[in-house]
C-alpha cells in the first residue's frame, strides 16, 4: 500500500513542465496535479510511474476566468473552486451542483477539474459535463498546442486522446445562453462513492416548447456521451410528463451499459431511465 | 532507485528539517520522521479519512499527498488543537457527546471538522452531514459525531 519509487520534478512554468515531460515520458513520466486518483492507483501499484512532474506550482494553471464566451479552467483549478458559483447564470449554478457530487470535501480541496478529464473515469462528473456542454480541451507539448473537442478527447475507460508528452493545460466550457435550464441527477450506493449512472439535461423553453436540448449520460457506458437522437426528438415538444417519459425510455433503449459484479446491465439501464426522467423534470421545474 | 529531497515541514508551527524519499506520503512522514503519531493511517488510499490534516488551512487526505510537495506549507495536526491542558472546543464536544469509542478515526474527524468550521462557520445541517460523510467511523454510527460538531460550531461562533 505504499507507492513505488519514482523521480519527483517540480515545474515552474508550462514550458518547463512540457520540456520535463518530453524528457521523462518515455520512462513512464506522468503529470502530478491534485493526485486524488493517481496517488491511490500508485498506492495499489496499479500505476508505477518512473517520474512525476508536479505542476501545482505553476501560477498560470490556477487561472479560472470567463473569456470569449467560455469559462476557461486551468489545469490546477480544484473541484472546491466550484463550491460557490464561479459565474452568474446557469453555468455557475450547474457546476456548483455537480461539484457537490464529486468524492468528498477533502478530496475536492486537492483534486482538479482538468485532472478528472485526463483521468477519464467513466464515473467522472466533469467528463459528463465537458461532453454534454461541448468543452474544448487544450493540450500542450514541446511540439505545440492543439485543441480537442471533449467528445473526441475521451476515448474510453481511463483513455484519452492525450499523447504521453502532452499536458492538458486548460478546459474551456462554452457559456450556455441565459435562459438555459439544467437538471443533473446521479446515483451512487454510498455518499461520495463512484456514480453508477448520471444524467445531465439542458434546454431552453421558447414559446412553451423545448429547444436546444442536450442530454448527456455518464457512468453507464465506457465513456459519457450525448444521446443526440433523443435530443432531436425533444425539440419542439412541450415539457410535460409524456415527453419526458418517452425521452427517458428512448435513452434507456439506446444504451449499452457496462456490467460489473454488483451491477447488471439491466440495472444500469433502468437507473439511467429514472435519472434521465428526473433530470428532465428538474430542468423544467 | 531512490530520489531523496531535503525539505522543511511546518507542523503546528514547529519546523522539521528532514530528508524524504519522493515516494513518502505526507501521512507517513508526519508519523515516522516527525514523530507526530496522532495522525492515523487507515486505508492508505484516500477512502477512510483517518489521516486528515489541514494543509494551507484546508482539510486534506495526507495519504494522497507526497511529503516532498508540502515543504514550507503550514500543516496542522491533532496535536496542535489543544492549548496546553485546555482542549479545543471540538475535542471537549466529542467527549461530551460520546462522539468516539475506539478513537482510531477521531484525529481525522477532528481535523476534518476544524477545517470545515473554520472555512464555513455558518454551514447548514445538511451540508455538515454531507461533509462529515467524508470520513469513516466503524463504532459510533455517526449520529453523535454530527451532534458534537454541530454543538461545537455554535460554541465557536458564539466565542468568535
Amino acid at each position: 500500500m505504499k507507492p513505488a519509487a519514482f523521480h519527483y520534478h517540480t515545474a515552474h512554468s508550462v514550458q518547463d513542465a512540457v520540456a520535463t515531460l518530453a524528457d521523462v515520458a518515455p520512462d513512464q513520466g506522468r503529470i502530478l496535479a491534485g493526485g486524488q486518483s493517481l496517488v491511490p492507483t500508485m498506492a495499489f501499484r496499479l500505476a508505477t510511474p518512473g517520474h512525476l512532474v508536479d505542476i501545482n506550482g505553476i501560477e498560470e494553471l490556477h487561472r479560472l476566468a470567463v473569456e470569449d464566451g467560455a469559462l476557461s479552467i486551468g489545469a490546477c483549478v480544484r473541484h472546491a473552486a466550484f463550491h460557490r458559483p464561479v459565474t452568474d447564470g446557469v453555468l455557475g449554478a450547474l457546476l456548483t451542483h455537480v461539484a457537490g457530487h464529486i468524492g468528498h470535501y477533502p478530496i475536492r480541496q486537492r483534486g482538479t477539474f482538468c485532472g478528472s478529464l485526463a483521468q477519464s473515469d467513466p464515473a467522472s462528473e466533469w467528463c459528463l459535463v465537458a461532453v454534454t456542454l461541448d468543452a474544448t480541451i487544450i493540450a500542450q507539448s514541446t511540439r505545440g498546442r492543439r485543441e480537442i473537442a471533449a467528445a473526441n478527447f475521451i476515448e474510453g475507460v481511463m483513455s484519452t486522446a492525450l499523447d504521453d508528452d502532452e499536458l492538458l493545460v486548460e478546459a474551456r466550457l462554452p457559456l450556455p445562453t441565459t435562459e438555459t435550464r439544467y437538471g443533473f441527477q446521479e446515483f451512487s450506493r454510498r455518499a461520495g462513492d463512484f456514480a453508477l449512472a448520471m444524467a445531465l439535461a439542458t434546454f431552453r423553453l421558447d414559446g412553451g416548447v423545448i429547444t436546444d436540448a442536450r442530454l448527456g449520460i455518464g457512468g453507464a457506458e465506457d465513456r459519457p456521451r450525448r444521446i443526440t437522437q433523443v435530443e432531436a426528438a425533444l425539440e419542439g415538444k412541450s415539457p410535460n410528463a409524456e415527453t419526458f417519459e418517452a425521452a427517458a425510455s428512448a435513452v434507456a433503449e439506446t444504451l449499452d451499459p457496462m456490467e460489473d459484479a454488483g451491477t447488471s446491465a439491466q440495472y444500469r439501464r433502468e437507473l439511467v431511465q429514472t435519472l434521465t426522467l428526473r433530470a428532465l423534470q428538474s430542468a423544467a421545474s | 532507485m531512490t530520489d531523496t529531497h531535503d525539505i522543511t515541514l511546518s507542523i503546528n508551527d514547529h519546523d522539521y528539517t528532514i530528508t524524504v524519499d519522493a515516494r513518502h506520503t505526507l501521512a507517513d512522514t508526519i508519523r515516522d520522521q516527525c514523530g507526530q503519531t496522532g495522525t492515523h493511517v487507515g486505508c492508505e488510499h484516500g477512502v477512510c479519512g483517518a489521516c486528515t490534516v489541514l494543509l494551507d488551512g484546508q482539510p486534506v487526505r495526507s495519504c494522497l499527498i507526497f511529503a516532498v510537495q508540502c515543504g514550507g506549507k503550514p500543516i496542522r495536526t491533532v496535536e496542535g488543537l489543544a492549548k496546553g491542558d485546555e482542549l479545543h472546543p471540538l475535542q471537549k464536544s466529542f467527549m461530551k457527546y460520546h462522539a468516539l469509542q475506539c478513537g482510531f478515526c477521531t484525529p481525522g474527524f477532528l481535523m476534518l471538522a476544524v477545517g470545515i468550521l473554520e472555512n464555513e462557520p455558518d454551514i447548514s445541517d445538511s451540508d455538515l452531514r454531507e461533509a462529515l460523510s467524508s470520513n469513516l467511523c466503524r463504532c459510533t454510527g455517526y449520529a453523535n459525531i454530527v451532534k458534537a460538531v454541530r454543538a461545537a460550531a455554535e460554541e465557536l461562533k458564539a466565542g468568535s
